[in-house]
């Protein structure tokens, strides 16, 4: 045994910071199961209760369902990953399914057995409650807070706190929808945008000291209909961060729709009202919180920082070769922290899914190699290793490597995001998730995440209008939906172009249909148009945002020429000619539409 | 008899040379190392032709007699050990009990082990057959359609939703094991099938892949609960398929691609 086999002992796992769970919930989880079989609960009460605990409805079945657990401000510990492991292979399909916002999934659980999910969940402290339902969804905070060199300050005890003020809080159980706060760390990382609430940390100077407090953004959110945000006010103090939060929550609550499920998130409330009125609700709303709240009712922001503790290492190599393939993964998924000497990890998912044993090793992992001892959920369906020490990084990458963990491009466009589409989804038309999976595997195969003119565009899935894979702010987005020649059908993605969702957030303009066949190629061929188009300083993103706007000068000047050059890719041969072009990935049979209930606004 | 028997009542009783344990892994596994006096069945061979009279001839070479305690471990969360007992259990050896962990999780706690191979003297047993603990499936087919019978899939769900017996339902062999055991706690096993509602008194069919490996785990499972009436189809789901009986699948959706494997 060599001294770089000892150095690597395992300090104690850090503890989570909050305990989110409840056993009681699973017990009363287990038995309202029982009675909705024996038929003493109707079928929408139970969905309503279901949805409550975080168990959503499986694709044309009643007897499974998919359990959403909540990792708040997307903080996970090692202890947290290793049960979602166990729980993920007995009861599960041995793989989890990290989400867009930052939950972790199980899917095709027996919906006898969801019970023993959430008694599992809270030995480990974690809770599927109000993870679906008309509740406040997870509170997501920006993975890079605390470590990010743009931010003002770190964002995170502001989301726990506010994650812990609302779960179970009586205000938030029977909303006319659902309701997502986004807290981020700067301009440019995360989606203050797109959110109900959305919030960018801001400080100002008053009276010679420095206060903390929030840019809020209200009203955003994608979806059939998707909307950018309005900024409440310049800047919202950390004090009325509380009072802002539940004044808006009362007048969605008292004045969302709650008949047109179509239209009943809250965007649409803005929208219709208009931002200048809702602006003005929302600020008389919060003066009477203000007035009227006890003073006892407040958030408990846990400012203590976290312990940097960086586990015992020798520096460099533990006299092995650093393995082939490092330089590109270093390139294409680390971050360079805003303290010196490390770096965040963003661990290459593919459409966010992961095996329980991938899950087990990564805890392991994060004992190892991060200082702050604990792990974060991303946005984009991957999981974050923080605090890692420049010098260990050649080893995690093993470490990785060993587990199958180490493929390149999580900070690329070779990372596409896919919901998760009819592998489980009652309302999906095509395999979105499947489609994310095979153009991530070509993109790699052609090392199309180290081209830096591609870096920063993303590709984004959703199996159906509705918005879980994100396609609107993608640079190049997808929605699923079926296509004819004569009686056959296929699958057909509509594509928008130049979607983003940072600081000059905006959401992508419809640009043609594509044959799920057709994705890649034209992909490739926007790809090369650009390449041949392009400003020296060009990236793909840059370009597009251009043509989208009208201020290309190059003989692609609109989405229409784009769209003229593209065209001949997307015309259907007859199913004669090619029989594969009428089956979805994952299937081999022909392409229909069947979709099931929706449980979105249930 | 006691379903399960754990690690400090077997070093016990391998002291007072009062039983006989049987390594079921492969031959060159089992000659690096397995627990002191134990004996070698690898399950290959035990399969290669199960039938009584020959099981009858394994067991007896091996110094078993109708008398004899035996106890059985592997190193595959306890299904192959569960086959090989539940065939001595269908021969008409009753005092037969499982391991109650791998012969890894063994080691791995320090226990003692050894390379030595012993030897017994050959003893005589007898047959009693007990069909009431196997399905064939003939019987599987016209059974299933009764109210009070259950028939209870243990392969993994992705495997059962692609396809299945008509009518079974899954309860993966995992949900039964726990980290550290071969078998969940009996308070935990009792809640999950309360939960799925499996109550004790109908008769129960397991299967799983092919072999029955799996499924009498899960045969074990249900019995250490005191379940009264339980078979092992003991051919499972390849016979099924070779039969050309009917066969069900979860339509409409691409589970298989949710999965990271």
């Amino acid at each position: 045994m060599t001294i770089a086999d000892l150095k690597q002992s395992s300090p104690d796992s850090k503890l989570p910071r909050v305990n989110w769970a409840k056993i009681e919930e699973a017990e009363n989880f287990a038995k309202t199961v029982k009675l909705y079989r024996q038929g003493k609960i109707d079928k929408d009460n139970f969905r309503r209760f279901r949805l409550q605990h975080g168990a959503y409805g499986t694709r044309m079945t009643d007897d499974y369902a998919m359990v959403r657990i909540k990792i708040p401000a997307g903080e996970i510990y090692p202890a947290q990953l290793e049960k979602i492991s166990q729980l993920s292979e007995t009861f599960s399909i041995g793989s989890a399914h990290v989400s867009t916002r930052q939950n972790i999934q199980l899917h095709w659980v027996v919906l006898e057995d969801v019970s023993e999910i959430m008694r599992g969940l809270t030995e480990v402290g974690l809770t599927s409650r109000e993870a679906c339902g008309n509740t406040v969804r997870n509170v997501m905070c920006s993975p890079l807070a605390g470590v990010c060199d743009n931010e003002k300050f770190d964002s995170t005890p502001y989301a726990i706190a506010t994650a812990k003020f609302l779960l179970r809080n009586p205000l938030n159980q029977n909303l006319p929808r659902k309701f997502k706060f986004n807290f981020t760390c700067c301009e440019k990382h995360g989606m203050a945008r797109i959110a109900d609430v959305g919030l960018i940390p801001e400080t100002r100077e008053l009276e010679g000291k420095t206060q903390r407090g929030f840019k809020i953004f209200l009203g955003g959110g994608l979806g059939n209909k998707s909307f950018v945000g309005h900024q409440l006010e310049d800047f919202t103090s950390d004090e009325d961060l509380l009072y802002t939060s539940i004044a808006v929550l009362r007048i969605f609550d008292r004045m969302g729709n709650r008949k047109n499920m179509a239209r009943n998130r809250m965007r649409y409330l803005v929208d219709e009202m208009g931002w200048d009125k809702f602006q003005n609700l929302v600020l008389k709303e919060r003066a009477i919180v203000r007035a009227t709240q006890s003073v006892i009712v407040k958030l408990e922001v846990d400012d203590t920082p976290n312990e940097i503790k960086r586990p015992i290492s020798v520096s460099g190599t533990d006299g092995k070769q650093t393995p082939d393939g490092y330089s590109r993964w270093y390139k294409t998924t680390t971050f360079k922290q805003k303290q010196d000497g490390f770096r965040s990890v963003f661990v290459t998912l593919e459409a966010g899914d992961i095996t329980s044993n991938q899950l087990r090793s990564l805890a392991q992992i994060c004992r190892d190699f991060s200082a702050e001892g604990f792990a974060r959920n991303g946005f984009n369906q991957e999981i974050v290793l923080r605090w890692v020490a420049e010098d260990d990084l050649p080893r995690l990458y093993s470490r990785l490597l060993e587990g199958g963990l180490a493929n390149s491009g999580s900070l690329t466009m070779a990372s596409p995001i896919g919901c998760s589409g009819t592998t489980s989804c009652n309302l999906a038309l095509t395999n979105s998730h499947r489609l994310a999976k095979e153009i991530q595997r070509k993109f790699l195969e052609l090392k199309y995440d180290e081209d830096e003119e591609l870096r920063d565009a993303s590709i984004k899935i959703s199996g159906c209008p509705n918005s879980c894979g994100q396609h609107e702010i993608a640079t190049i987005g997808f929605y699923g939906g079926g296509g004819r020649l004569g009686k056959d059908m296929y699958p057909n993605y509509v594509m928008s172009l130049g979607g983003r969702s940072d600081g000059d957030a905006m959401l992508g303009a419809n640009c043609m249909r594509v044959p799920v066949k057709r994705v890649m190629p034209v992909i490739f061929k926007i790809i090369e148009i650009f390449k041949k188009n392009k400003k020296s300083v060009d990236t793909l993103s840059s370009w597009i945002n251009r043509i989208v706007k009208g201020n290309e000068d190059s003989e692609i000047k609109s989405v229409n020429d784009l769209k003229k050059i593209l065209s001949p890719l997307v015309v259907p041969p007859t199913k004669a000619e090619d029989e594969d072009f009428y089956q979805d990935y994952g299937t081999d049979t022909s392409y229909h539409t069947i979709t099931g209930k929706g449980e979105c606004a249930a | 008899m006691h379903i399960t028997i754990d690690a400090d009542s077997l070093r016990s009783e391998i002291r007072d040379k009062s039983v006989r344990v049987i390594d079921v892994r492969k031959e060159e596994e089992y000659k690096k190392s397995h627990i002191p006096s134990s004996v070698n069945l690898p399950l290959a061979n035990l399969l290669s032709d199960d039938s009584p009279e020959k099981v009858l001839k394994l067991i007896q070479s091996l110094g078993i007699d109708d008398e004899t305690h035996v106890i059985v471990y592997d190193d595959t969360f306890g299904a192959l050990a569960s086959r090989v007992a539940w065939t001595l259990q269908y021969l008409g050896h009753e005092d037969v009990s499982l391991l109650d962990m791998t012969y890894g999780q063994w080691t791995s706690l320090g226990l003692e082990s050894d390379q030595k191979i012993p030897s017994y003297e050959s003893k005589t047993h007898s047959i009693n057959l007990h069909p009431e603990i196997m399905a064939t499936a003939d019987y599987l087919e016209k059974e299933k359609e009764k109210e009070n019978v259950i028939l209870l899939d243990n392969r993994e769900r992705l495997n059962f939703l692609e396809q299945h017996i008509p009518g079974a339902i899954n309860i993966p062999y995992r949900t039964l094991g726990a980290p550290d055991r071969i078998l969940k706690p009996k308070t935990e096993i009792k809640r999950l099938l309360e939960n799925r509602g499996i109550k004790s008194n109908g008769e129960i069919i397991t299967y799983c892949g092919s072999v029955g490996t799996l499924s009498g785990l899960a045969y074990y499972a249900l019995k250490s609960v005191n379940l009264p009436n339980v078979k092992l189809y003991v051919r499972s789901f390849k016979e099924w398929k070779d039969l050309k009986k009917p066969i069900q699948k979860q339509e409409h959706a691409t589970y298989w691609d949710l999965s990271a494997e």
